[in-house]
């Protein structure tokens, strides 16, 4: 190889680099096949329905003093201790918000999926009491908004959070959650092996598709839900600072072309990602109330869980090279 | 390191010689899309990081793959639709990965350039040598996928070295995507001297720019993408002017922002004196039809 441009201020990389060992057909990894949306068997919803409607609800704790360890999630303390600022509007989702976003669920005919922070229920039994009364379907999410599951974390230490998490929200809801969802989506290169070990059926932190596929593990495969990331409560008003009635809006044009889609190519599902936090504030709670107004208005939606979603989708991947696909 | 990167010299907006484009067209459109292909764990460029996250980055990479597993045919059959043939910005490993998409865009004769072979993998730190071998390789590719070199290139990730632009036109290749200095062609220098052009791309208009980087709203995009329009296609009276929306099947074919991008496709191509094109086809009919006129008054140095 020739000589380094004399002027590049870039240290430089060798051959390696033009090195490309993972190039072949398919993906670059061996968690699931490559395969495209419009090339699967079309699904049919209970009852012929057509777009099916998560509503899923995150119920976050975020540690005054987190360890930032492996890594720092999104919407914890970003302030000189004690942020107070942070940790109280946040905790403000679990004292209020909540409460409101259930009342609105209620008055929409809505049946919410609950993403719970396993530490949330040891804290406030009264509102673990509520949502075990509710019977709502509920997803493990780890123990805290401090306890990312991403690469540098140790695998003995995961497998037992992650058995601590679903073990105390066992105990709170007398049920054993069937789905997770990792804070902030991250995981580690063991987390969807020992979340199936643990006895999790499906996880929703791959956003790469609009509909389950299969999700290998050592232990097993996985059913991959997609909950979407791309408007998100937190995402659209916090992170891109778009305002309530723009993410109310892509809701509902999320919801047209995906019934609109689902007309012609079989089910779909529209994921409403909600955090009590973000949406719970009074002056964003009439933007909730219109969306699910609107996308409950339309024919052909069927309001499920995610767990329930799983199920039927799974009903329906009776052919082995469908359901590998 | 330079103070300027040399390719083009000043030349003012005004009195430039006029531009027509086939059948009398005002301005030429084309739809860039970028099919890319981001790698779950590719080696480290000392320069700058693939991803923001410990691998495996789930976020940003599962997002990507959203792009080639659904969002693809959502914006081809917007293609379709309204009679647009994209021309791709391709991670010429998806040829590899993902052969039905080249398959179905060759079909529809869509135009194939260059974009690198991985989306993660970084012009920086390569010698000269590196970078000229990454970058025949991927024209190599595309030859193989849809028989034909490609003609233009967008380095991959943006990301550049000085002589980038001079490697690509040694190659053979004929435009670049890579400046965003004007709203026509213009003329570029390259040290073999050849005829070279850049094609307007657009950052501005570019969704992932607009979603990620500027945060912008679905349907404000869609309005931005029709005020452009209205303004190029107002100057094109004048003399003739490029508008590229270049896009990214995993942002713009997201359930809630493709309306906002159809409504835009519907107003463009619902105007009668739109040249509805490739960058190819705008680089080779600028290289034909303007490109001598417009060197000769760039280099007359005329008053503004």
């Amino acid at each position: 190889m020739s000589t380094q441009s004399v002027t590049s201020p870039h240290p430089p990389v060798d051959d390696g680099y033009l090195d490309y060992p993972a190039r072949r057909y398919g993906m670059d990894h061996d968690r699931y096949a490559w395969s495209m949306l419009t090339d699967r068997k079309p699904v049919v919803w209970p009852d012929g329905k057509k777009l099916a409607v998560w509503v899923n609800l995150s119920l976050e704790h975020f540690p005054l003093n987190p360890s930032g360890k492996p890594v720092k999630l999104p919407g914890g303390m970003s302030m000189p201790y004690p942020d107070l600022r942070h940790y109280t509007l946040r905790d403000y989702g679990n004292r209020v918000g909540v409460y409101r976003l259930l009342e609105a669920f209620d008055k929409a005919g809505v049946r919410p999926t609950l993403a719970i922070n396993a530490l949330l229920v040891e804290r406030y039994p009264q509102l673990a009491g509520l949502i075990r009364e509710r019977s709502n379907d509920v997803i493990a999410h780890s123990w805290s908004m401090d306890t990312a599951h991403a690469g540098g974390l140790d695998e003995v230490a995961e497998a037992e959070l992650i058995k601590r998490s679903i073990d105390t929200l066992t105990k709170a809801f007398g049920k054993t959650p069937s789905g997770w969802l990792s804070p902030g989506k991250l995981e580690s290169p063991n987390t969807p092996d020992l979340i199936k070990a643990a006895g999790i059926e499906y996880f929703c932190d791959w956003v790469n598709d609009d509909m389950p596929y299969v999700f290998q593990t050592k232990h097993g495969d996985l059913t991959a839900m997609p909950l979407s990331t791309e408007f998100e409560d937190r995402f659209v008003v916090v992170d891109n600072f778009q305002s309530e009635q723009s993410w109310a809006e892509q809701v509902m044009d999320a919801c047209d072309l995906l019934l609109a889609e689902a007309n012609e190519q079989g089910g779909r599902i529209l994921s409403i990602p909600l955090h009590a936090w973000v949406m719970g504030q009074p002056h964003r709670i009439k933007h909730v109330e219109a969306a699910l107004a609107y996308v409950m208005s339309k024919p052909g939606v069927w309001n499920a869980s995610a767990g329930e979603i799983c199920a039927a989708w799974r009903g329906q991947q009776t052919d082995d090279a469908n359901i590998n696909a | 390191m330079k103070d300027d990167p040399g390719y083009y010299d000043y030349w003012p907006y005004s009195n430039r010689p006029k531009i027509t484009w086939p059948n009398g067209a005002k301005l030429a459109f084309w739809v860039a899309p970028n099919i890319e292909f981001y790698e779950l764990n590719p080696p480290k460029n000392p320069s700058r990081a693939a991803w923001p996250h410990p691998y495996p980055a789930v976020p940003g990479y599962s997002i990507r793959d959203y792009g080639n597993r659904v969002g693809h045919m959502r914006q081809m059959k917007l293609l379709d639709k309204y009679a647009i043939r994209g021309s791709i910005s391709l991670s010429t490993a998806l040829c590899t990965h993902h052969p039905e998409i080249i398959e179905m865009c060759r079909e529809r004769d869509w135009e194939f350039f260059t974009h690198g072979i991985y989306n993660t993998r970084y012009t920086y730190g390569m010698t000269e040598a590196q970078e000229r071998a990454m970058i025949l390789e991927s024209m190599e590719t595309i030859e193989r996928a849809v028989g034909k070199l490609p003609a233009g290139y967008l380095a991959p990730a943006l990301s550049h070295s000085e002589v980038t632009i001079d490697l690509f036109a040694e190659l053979g290749g004929t435009y670049t995507c890579d400046l965003f200095h004007d709203d026509q062609p213009t003329p570029v220098h390259v040290r073999s001297g050849r005829r070279f052009v850049s094609v307007p791309y657009s950052l501005e208009l570019n969704d992932t720019i607009v979603y990620v980087v500027n945060k912008i709203e679905p349907r404000r995009y869609g309005r931005m993408i029709k005020d452009s329009f209205d303004r190029l296609y107002a100057e094109g009276s004048t003399s003739g002017t490029v508008m590229c929306i270049p896009t990214h099947n995993y942002q713009v074919s997201c359930p809630h922002r493709l309306s906002a991008f159809e409504e835009a496709l519907e107003y463009i191509t619902g105007h009668p004196d739109v040249w509805v094109t490739t960058g190819r086809e705008i680089a080779d009919y600028y290289l034909a039809h303007h490109y001598d006129a417009a060197l000769a008054d760039i280099k007359s140095g005329r008053k503004a």
